[in-house]
């Protein structure tokens, strides 16, 4: 999706915020795209990790908010061991979650969670996708 | 030497072939062990946000359970309970801050500085046993199992908590070698089976699992060794799912190490909690005559 680039369009306070909630900057990226290729969910994902971080550095807020990157994202911490900049995008990622979980909005209904797999799953799933997707 | 033991949730339930397989295996190299009193859920994953502490009061308090015990070392079982707990530890050992801030919240519990170690049940292996030994101990070997070892992400990753290198590691290949398998490495050993994702997009956790699983396939293994219950849920359950998708694809037996370990090392079959498999993985001990080599042994 195109989109124009000016000094007026940079969300700053959305930069601020995911520096503030995730530590990390990452300002720091210079786009190689090693993230993108060690993805293992690249092919599910609307917006590569590369291409997340600079809509952070351009402060798109809009484009970072469709984007089911972050929500796909299983924390596997592949981009942030190879990183060259050693950013960890594990990290900016789960800001990007936190800026709507934080609002008290679920990503995942647990009330909509079949029985058989509630039934079936094991606890750590649960507890992890709940700590994950839901506020 | 006696040690402090933490299961975890899932390892007293879905898991319970976990469980029992890796104390009988316990039991079998001589090491005392003590199930941790009073220990809790660990939050199954380590809090990635920067401002956000309170997720961390339950992987602190299950370290602070095992300092008051007397222990300086607790083993885990289930990756993610290893690797939730030793970043919370790696935090309290190195961040003075938030470390002052953890302490003054609990302030019912004595003050924790990171002094226990975490270990996973692989690399206690290597390094308290050690591959020779555990080699020595070995009584119904392995033999002509072709195993890939799945390592998962949460073993490897961060580096700072990794069991061994974050890439291209070879603990768990070392450690089924020593119980006398063929093992199978292949490339997606590392990558991740979708995890926590088979709550928010089942579709994408199932089409990497797929991949994985055929990977090891095609590099000639004859069934997958793994730590995690997670891992395990997503690449040897939702295998169904998986072989219901695609034609002429192949199912793979998966295992909990421990389970094939316990056999190695001449522990009852009943102890594997076999039951809980799939039956193709039953099937697969039959044909290489394992469990009637473990019952004639009796």
């Amino acid at each position: 999706m195109p989109f124009k680039i000016s000094r007026i369009n940079i969300d700053e306070q959305l930069r601020q915020k995911v520096k503030e909630i995730s530590g990390e900057n990452f300002q720091l990226c210079y786009q190689c795209g090693t993230c993108s290729g060690s993805c293992p969910m690249s092919e599910q994902i609307t917006v590569l990790p590369r291409r997340i971080m600079a809509l952070l550095q351009l402060g798109q807020r809009e484009a970072l908010e469709a984007a089911n990157t972050p929500w796909v994202c299983a924390s596997c911490n592949m981009c942030m061991v190879r990183c060259p900049r050693g950013i960890d995008i594990a990290r900016v990622m789960e800001s990007l979650r936190q800026l709507k979980l934080r609002k008290n909005v679920n990503q995942i209904e647990p009330s909509n969670i079949k029985k058989e797999d509630i039934e079936n799953l094991p606890q750590i799933a649960m507890v992890s996708g709940f700590r994950k997707l839901t506020s | 030497m006696k040690i402090s033991y933490y299961p975890g949730c899932t390892l007293k339930t879905k898991a319970k072939n976990l469980e029992s397989s890796a104390l009988a295996c316990l039991d079998l190299l001589g090491i005392e062990y003590a199930e941790l009193p009073r220990w809790n859920c660990c939050g199954a994953v380590y809090s990635l946000s920067d401002d956000d502490l309170i997720h961390l009061i339950a992987p602190v308090r299950d370290l602070i359970r095992v300092q008051e015990q007397g222990f300086d070392t607790v083993l885990t079982l289930c990756s993610m309970c290893y690797n939730t707990l030793a970043r919370a530890n790696e935090l309290m050992k190195n961040d003075e801050v938030k470390r002052g801030t953890i302490n003054d919240f609990m302030d019912e519990e004595p003050d924790y500085k990171g002094a226990v170690k975490v270990v996973h049940f692989l690399d206690f292996m290597r390094d308290e046993i050690g591959w020779d030994k555990l080699r020595d101990k070995v009584k119904n070997p392995l033999k002509g199992m072709k195993l890939a070892p799945y390592y998962g992400c949460t073993l490897l990753r961060p580096g700072d908590v990794s069991i061994d290198k974050s890439s291209n590691p070879g603990i768990f290949e070392d450690c089924m070698k020593a119980l006398g398998a063929e093992v199978v490495r292949f490339p997606m050993a590392n990558e991740c089976c979708g995890s926590y994702q088979v709550l928010g997009n089942p579709e994408a956790a199932l089409k990497v699992s797929h991949e994985i699983i055929t990977d090891a396939i095609s590099n000639g293994a004859e069934a997958m060794v793994l730590t995690c219950p997670l891992c395990d849920y997503n690449l040897g359950h939702r295998q169904e799912e998986m072989l219901s998708r695609s034609e002429n694809a192949k199912g793979l037996p998966v295992f909990y190490f421990t389970q094939l370990m316990a056999l190695a090392l001449g522990a009852e079959p009943a102890d594997c909690n076999f039951i809980l498999n799939r039956k193709i993985s039953l099937e697969f001990l039959k044909s290489k005559n394992l469990l009637e080599k473990a019952y004639a042994q009796k």
